[in-house]
């Protein structure tokens, strides 16, 4: 049984049904990162992903925007409590991606320019449940929301949406990133709650 | 030998509010004991979850504005206009009220006692929490580390912890942004602001603008990004 705090009634948004537990909504963007905000060039911008044989599939960014690309309109959650409903972004599929990938690998560890990394099962990344999105409400998405381009993962907490991702490698065993060292939950399943180890 | 790793999922706790105390006319303080309260490093924050009569409940994070006294442990929090929780938490609440708390939370943007330095902490607004975490971690351990600080505010009225700030002995920088001082016009942080801090240990905190801003001003200067520590916050609904 909770504490009840006395006089505090809440606001209850309309929508707070709509929200995974522990979730508020904004309609702000809010940004949260590690470091610096890397500056990366169009130029030499690549994505690699890389097979548990060391075998390299690599896309520069004329490449990736040469693919078929998707809109996707999705609701996202950031473990530090904010929730923003009805995004909309464009980008490549993994699917796509992973189309000519050989692999019998379970697990993906993703890379980001700047050193940012983040694991997950490659499953959450297939079967149109992932992208890389280079577009945010029909805007090139920006540095600070991890433009060019960046993982959107958006059934799990955000962090998992590598900005400025570069490179996924795939491995025969799970491999914690970032944030999944550092007591943030392997996982991250917004419905479920998992903020933090153990969750 | 194998090694077995006993963890256990941080659990809420219940805390009791031993006291407040205003920061500014939008911010305070509140000292909570908490009973079963773990400990945390300088920099880590807790979440803070209300439940109203019914079972409706809210929970945001906050940052610890200083290290655990024991089970004691304290927050600042900044009123957000619209907040759901922080006018509770900043107009409201009362010693002896409960609410709960988990953690801490957070392992990047922490700082340790046995670090040598040197440090640079980057302050705007309320930002300054959790850099003031560390500034109070810093005495409390006897370190000798060398810290400077820059805390960017509207004025001087908007400035948490000043007296405290003035009488640490620290290089602290003090940069607002609507008062002109004998020193320096009212502006935004510039490059002029920022002491020289070579090969610093930079952590710096505020809403993103500011963070952005003052990444590019390290990175410019030469700092490495490697050791130039972020966190961010808001705009959001606190």
């Amino acid at each position: 049984m909770s504490i009840v705090s006395r006089g505090f009634h809440g606001r209850r948004e309309p929508a707070a049904a709509d929200l995974p537990p522990g979730q508020y909504l904004t309609r702000d963007f809010p940004v949260l990162q590690a470091g610096p905000t890397p500056r990366v060039d169009l130029d030499t911008w690549q994505f690699t992903i890389s097979n548990e044989a060391g075998a390299k599939y690599t896309w520069s960014w004329r490449e990736l925007l040469a693919l078929p690309s998707e809109k996707t309109t999705t609701d996202i959650h950031c473990v530090t409590r904010w929730s923003k409903l009805g995004t909309t972004w464009q980008g490549v599929s993994l699917d796509t991606l992973f189309a000519d990938v050989e692999t019998a690998a379970d697990h993906a560890l993703v890379h980001s320019y700047g050193g940012y990394t983040t694991n997950l099962p490659l499953e959450d990344l297939l079967d149109g449940k992932a992208w890389i999105a280079y577009r945010f409400e029909g805007e090139d998405l920006t540095p600070d929301h991890g433009g060019p381009a960046r993982l959107l993962v958006p059934h799990l907490y955000f962090w998992k949406s590598a900005k400025w991702v570069t490179r996924i490698d795939l491995l025969n065993d799970d491999e914690p990133g970032f944030w999944e060292q550092l007591g943030y939950h392997n996982y991250g399943d917004p419905w479920r709650e998992q903020r933090y180890t153990d969750d | 030998m194998t090694e077995t790793v006993v963890r256990r999922r941080t659990p809420w706790l219940a805390a009791t509010v031993h006291s407040v105390r205003s920061e500014t006319a939008v911010a305070r303080t509140i000292v909570l004991d908490v009973p079963g309260w773990p400990g945390h490093v300088a920099g880590q924050h807790a979440d803070v979850k209300l439940t109203a009569p019914d079972g409706y409940s809210a929970q945001r994070s906050y940052s610890l504005a200083a290290p655990a006294d024991g089970e004691r442990i304290e927050l600042t929090v900044q009123l957000v206009e619209d907040g759901e929780v922080s006018p509770y938490l900043v107009d409201e609440l009362l010693p002896t009220d409960q609410l709960e708390v988990r953690g801490p939370i957070g392992g990047w943007f922490t700082w340790h006692a046995t670090e040598p330095g040197p440090v640079l902490l980057v302050a705007g607004g309320s930002g300054i929490v959790p850099l003031m975490a560390m500034v109070r971690e810093r005495a409390r351990a006897g370190s000798t580390a060398p810290f400077a600080l820059v805390y960017s505010t509207r004025g001087p009225a908007d400035a948490f912890y000043a007296d405290e700030l003035a009488a640490a002995d620290i290089a602290t920088t003090m940069v607002y942004t609507r008062t002109a001082t004998d020193t320096r016009p009212a502006g935004r942080i510039t490059a002029a602001d920022l002491p020289d801090a070579a090969g610093a240990r930079v952590y710096v905190c505020g809403p993103t603008g500011f963070v952005e801003t003052v990444s590019d001003l390290l990175l410019a200067h030469g700092h490495d990004a490697a050791n130039i520590r972020t966190e961010r916050f808001g705009p959001s609904g606190g």
